[in-house]
């Protein structure tokens, strides 16, 4: 099959002998933190944390970027994400952009949504991006950090838990060496050997329907719009979903019987006169072909000890809903900022426990909403079917039908219930509560240049932060915590008015941001003490 | 808001008429595609969620009690 994508990105990289294998015994190497796995979330953990001036070791056990587009759609957070780690503009130069999906029935069209129905922000709903092309911008950026030292064909093989961290035994093509780590942090994927050497149980739900995808590259004018079909003309009593990506390649996922053969069905030639039915014509191109059941599941600790799981190998999802890799890298955000202040000593290592609480729930609501996107598509039950029959009909001529038709519910990031929320005192019609995630809006530079909350929080160096809407004086803020100020003398101007209406701001209103952009604690009038009790709830202090 | 179980038209047997009238001259299949339909309509209707719950734990005891009749009755 083609591989067009090799010219315009690396994905190839050679083992390195390093000289942590020269030790052994009471001379063996100690490191803070040892990231395992350099997948996106992986890699994204490791830029997060070396910008914040921890040195990290990636190993990864292969030597190369993975075949296939597999994760293609980024979603708005994730973005944002990748703008602080200094990669989100490549992104999106090379993604498709795309906010609208459309769901039909038959031939006809049942509805349509928008998934960022308002202007003002500065990053889509959504990027279409081959995962291919996110690792290997996420890899040059990390060859751009001396922090990161990335370790390609190191494979670990054992794992001792101790008290104070964790003795990994690592095999090259060399043979195997072994490193100390205070922390571990398992990015290894859905068939994680870390997990099993913790010995984790990792159960849940199986799904029985197959999936096909077929990533095909031909010329078309289809709008860049998620097109999702139940019962298609081309492709009878199933689903089928079309998505477009860069480089004239259009991904297609047609639902199979739970009982075809999965060797049979891969092959080009029986999967050819499927896409072609589809399409109406022959004049495309394979680029991938995978077959795939899936499973809906999650590690019930994310944190063993030492040992902290991230992304796939610590929860696992139906795609529909782009849950995969966006919750992933939600994960690594998540910890990033908490293993910084715990390895810098600047709260108790106590405030990981919060990553798993928070992250936990985000990978549960994750499983509930695709499990019932995937109920959906594959009813289990004669009347099962009918009930989606007759939500599919009911859709034609009622807005609740069309709300109740699940061809998967697009990833947003949670809301967490979380320890290190302040809750609300004062009385509020609207805003993100303490647990959402900070809210984007343009904003007018007092030089007059224009801007976004999300550019002013990263310039301010993604830690705490106060985000106040000018009344008088500027806010007593604590040391150490950033400051991005609406309105008033010297500040950045809501010339839109939509800062102001996004956060139900009034003169004085202040939102206290954690480093990973969720709110701590918002006040109508922020007091030091307040503050001050606020910061150190959110940092785990109490 | 709780699920009302008391009598609420004036006219029950009109009520009971209407459902089953709908279904006359329909297959089992056909009465059952109905029923999934009304049921949708009906909720929505309703839209309070802890109700609906309410009206579905009723439901579903009737049909345990009433298979559970049965068994004893084979036993």
């Amino acid at each position: 099959m083609a591989s067009a994508h090799t010219a315009q990105a690396k994905t190839q990289f050679g083992y390195r002998r390093h000289p942590d294998q020269e030790r052994s015994g009471a001379n063996i190497a100690e490191h803070p933190v040892v990231v395992v796995g350099a997948g996106p979330v992986g890699l994204s953990l490791a830029i997060d944390l070396a910008q914040r001036g921890q040195r990290v070791v990636l190993l990864d056990d292969a030597d190369r970027i993975g075949e296939g587009s597999r994760a293609i759609c980024f979603s708005k957070r994730s973005l944002e994400f990748w703008d602080r780690l200094g990669v989100g503009d490549r992104m999106v130069e090379k993604g498709v952009v795309w906010s609208v999906g459309k769901i039909f029935h038959g031939a006809s069209q049942l509805y349509q949504f928008n998934l960022l129905p308002e202007e003002g922000h500065k990053r889509p709903a959504f990027i279409n991006l081959q995962q291919f092309y996110a690792e290997a911008y996420l890899v040059d950026r990390v060859e751009q950090l001396p922090d990161i030292d990335l370790r390609w064909r190191n494979k670990v093989i054992a794992l001792e838990s101790r008290n104070d961290g964790v003795a990994l035994t690592i095999a090259t093509p060399e043979g195997s060496y072994q490193v100390y780590a205070s922390f571990v942090v398992a990015c290894d994927g859905a068939r994680s050997s870390l997990r099993q050497m913790v010995g984790a149980e990792f159960a849940g739900q199986v799904f029985e329907d197959q999936f096909l995808i077929a990533d095909v590259k031909m010329t078309a004018a289809f709008p860049t719009e998620r097109w999702f079909w139940f019962d298609p003309p081309f492709h009878a009593g199933r689903s089928a979903l079309l998505h477009r990506q860069p480089d004239d390649i259009w991904r297609i996922d047609l639902q199979l019987n739970p009982d075809a053969d999965p060797v049979a069905e891969k092959q080009p030639e029986n999967v050819r006169p499927r896409i072609e039915r589809m399409l109406g014509h022959d004049k495309f191109e394979f680029e991938w072909i995978s077959l795939y059941k899936f499973q809906c599941r999650r590690m019930a600790k994310f944190i063993h000890g030492r040992v902290i799981f991230a992304g796939d190998s610590a929860h696992q999802v139906s795609p529909f809903g782009a849950r995969g890799a966006n919750s992933g890298l939600e994960d690594a955000e998540n910890l990033a900022w908490k293993l910084d202040r715990v390895l810098r000593r600047a709260s108790p290592e106590g405030l990981l426990e919060s990553y798993h609480i928070e992250r936990s729930a985000a990978a549960d609501e994750n499983i509930r909403e695709s499990t019932r996107s995937t109920d959906f598509m594959a009813p289990v039950t004669k009347q099962e079917a009918r009930l989606r029959q007759a939500v599919l009909s009911l859709a034609k001529d009622t807005e609740f039908g069309k709300r109740m038709v699940n061809g998967g519910r697009l990833s947003v990031p949670s809301v967490y219930d979380t320890p290190l929320s302040s809750g609300d005192r004062d009385s509020w019609r609207g805003g993100p509560r303490p647990g959402a995630s900070m809210l984007d809006a343009p904003v007018t530079e007092p030089g007059g240049g224009s801007s976004y909350l999300t550019e002013v929080f990263i310039r301010q160096g993604t830690r705490f932060t106060l985000l106040e809407f000018g009344n008088g004086a500027a806010a007593d803020v604590p040391e150490g915590v950033g400051s991005i100020r609406l309105g008033g003398e010297g500040g950045l101007v809501d010339a839109q008015g939509l800062a102001g209406k996004r956060y139900d701001a009034e003169p004085g209103t202040a939102y206290l941001l954690r480093p990973d952009g969720y709110v701590a604690a918002r006040f109508r009038n922020a007091t030091r003490p307040a503050l001050d009790a606020a910061l150190a709830r959110a940092s785990g202090l109490n | 808001m709780a699920l009302s179980t008391s009598s609420n038209f004036a006219k029950p047997d009109d009520a009971f008429r209407a459902i089953v009238e709908a279904h006359r001259g329909l297959t089992d299949a056909q009465s059952a595609d109905l029923d999934a339909a009304l049921v949708l309509v009906l909720a929505n209707h309703i839209g309070d969620l802890d109700v609906l719950r309410e009206a579905i734990a009723l439901a579903k005891r009737r049909t345990l009690d009433a298979s559970q009749q049965q068994q004893q009755q084979q036993q």
